[in-house]
């Protein structure tokens, strides 16, 4: 997974051409625990890098989905809304939250790669 | 910031996979590697063992029952000059505004004439030790029950696991409180919890804690619940969470928990804060916690918003989350009395938006005490 990158907020971002998909990384919903909700932007909504671009919920506690990137959201994966649990079993696969058209595609410099990612949450 | 405390069980929950996390001065298990659902599960299935020696133990003493229970009888609503020997009660610590102090525990002891056994919040147990030495006559005095872990064991196998290892304690009734021996293991065991399931709350001295412990765990039916599970299986069970849903503000009226006012006291009162719980009693309060049930997905929770379907506000949520059992979101808050009806359609706001709930009936799961 060369093209994926890693933000601060623990999210993956695997980069096709203009378009990325955005989804929680394992450590980050193991710190989580059992997901109960989801919530996802709107297909055709705009979101930007730093802000909320969806929910979160577990057992303990609410948080927010904080875009990595900014764009145009071209597709949810809506399944996660009726089974949230699916974030818990295969985050980083299955679970994907949104896919996103960048705006900007130099954002992406701005985030982790794998190692520098492995070294964050360590 | 002060160091954090530790139970006699800390190692034991640290080798478990137990995820430590600061709780009312403790170090205590949030969950362990199972999880929080499947922790909340497993207990209503089977059984879970909680370690729960963060919460205070102490001895009110004095001549004889009758002295003691009198002086207790005036810092709680509940009949405690009625307790049979080696039974419990609920009941509450009460301020001179008819607010709560702290919920609590209280055992007569079985074989002690004179001694009543109290069970407080972890978070309270200086300030109410403080305030019950202040307010108790000469002749009676509190002692800290220290050197004494305390442990839960809750869920439907709980008879079955504690009958191999005691076997009087399998006839004991729903709050009923015993001297007993785990295998070779002085105890004290009553027949309570916190998550509305059959179970015991077993206090040992803390030198034998872990030994007691490793026995039950022995059993495949047993499984470690941290924390996250506890406040899951108590919300749904519609149990009260101190400084959440019950506060030095909250009456015990406006709170739900008139059953544990007994009905001498509410004829007689002679208890600090009396005039207003029966005032209360006599005119209904103007706002009552209740059940709330968010009718979609989402959670709502403490501190939300709730309205009237017309957009006022008419309370909020004191607790509020997911419930594994229920397989949704469940919730507790205060509502205005004239919007307290089971059933009645309200509003809660989440993110700015209002999201449609209901009123509703607690326990959010049936209550399976051993009757």
């Amino acid at each position: 997974m060369s093209n994926t990158k890693y933000s601060e907020e623990h999210e993956w971002i695997s980069v096709d051409g203009d378009t990325v998909t955005i989804g929680i990384t394992n450590h980050a919903q193991e710190q989580l625990g059992d997901v109960v909700f989801v919530e996802l932007p709107d297909v055709g909504s705009t979101i930007s890098k730093g802000e909320d671009a969806g929910v979160i919920e577990s057992v303990k506690a609410a948080s927010e989905l904080v875009a990595p990137v900014s764009g145009e959201v071209v597709e949810t994966n809506s399944a996660l809304e009726d089974e949230p649990g699916k974030v818990n079993e295969d985050p980083e696969n299955s679970a994907w939250f949104i896919k996103v058209k960048l705006s900007d595609a130099s954002e992406l410099d701005g985030l982790m790669d794998v190692e520098a990612y492995k070294s964050f949450i360590a | 910031m002060t160091e954090l405390l530790k139970t006699p069980l800390f190692d034991l929950h640290v080798a478990n996979g137990g995820r430590m996390v600061p709780f009312a001065g403790y170090e205590m298990p949030v969950q362990y590697k199972t999880g929080i659902v499947g922790e909340h599960n497993h207990t209503r299935q089977k059984a879970g063992l909680f370690d729960v020696s963060h919460m205070g133990q102490a001895f009110l003493i004095g001549p004889n029952h009758e002295t003691v229970s009198d002086a207790l009888e005036k810092l709680v609503p509940a009949e405690i000059k009625g307790l049979e020997r080696g039974q419990q009660r609920y009941t509450q610590l009460i301020n001179a505004d008819g607010g709560i102090i702290d919920d609590l525990m209280v055992t007569r002891l079985e074989d002690d004439e004179g001694t009543l056994m109290l069970v407080v919040n972890a978070d309270c147990k200086q300030g109410d030790y403080d305030w019950i030495r202040a307010n108790i006559p000469h002749g009676i005095h509190l002692e800290e029950h220290s050197g004494h872990a305390l442990i839960a064991l809750q869920g439907p196998a709980s008879e079955k696991i504690m009958a191999a290892h005691c076997s009087n304690t399998a006839a004991m009734g729903f709050m009923d409180a015993v001297a007993s021996r785990f295998n070779d293991i002085d105890i004290h065991v009553s027949r309570s919890g916190y998550t509305g399931e059959d179970g015991y709350e077993i206090s040992v001295a803390d030198d034998k804690v872990e030994q007691l412990v490793n026995a039950l765990l022995a059993d495949d039916d047993v499984m470690l619940i941290g924390l996250g599970a506890r406040d899951s299986l108590r919300l749904e069970a519609g149990l009260c969470l101190y400084g959440h849903d019950i506060d030095d503000k909250t009456s015990p009226v406006e709170a739900g928990l008139l059953w544990s006012i007994g009905k001498r006291r509410r004829e007689e009162g002679g208890f600090i804060g009396a005039e207003r719980i029966l005032r209360e009693i006599a005119e209904k309060p103007s706002r009552r916690r209740v059940g709330i049930k968010p009718l979609g997905r989402a959670p709502a929770r403490e501190g939300t918003e709730i309205q009237s379907m017309d957009g006022e506000t008419i309370g909020t949520i004191t607790s509020g989350g997911f419930g594994p059992t229920v397989g949704g979101p469940v919730a507790m808050g205060y509502v205005s009395a004239e919007h307290a009806k089971a059933d009645t359609p309200v509003q809660l706001i989440v993110r700015g938006k209002a999201l449609e709930a209901q009123i509703t009936r607690m326990p959010f799961a049936p209550h399976n005490f051993k009757r």
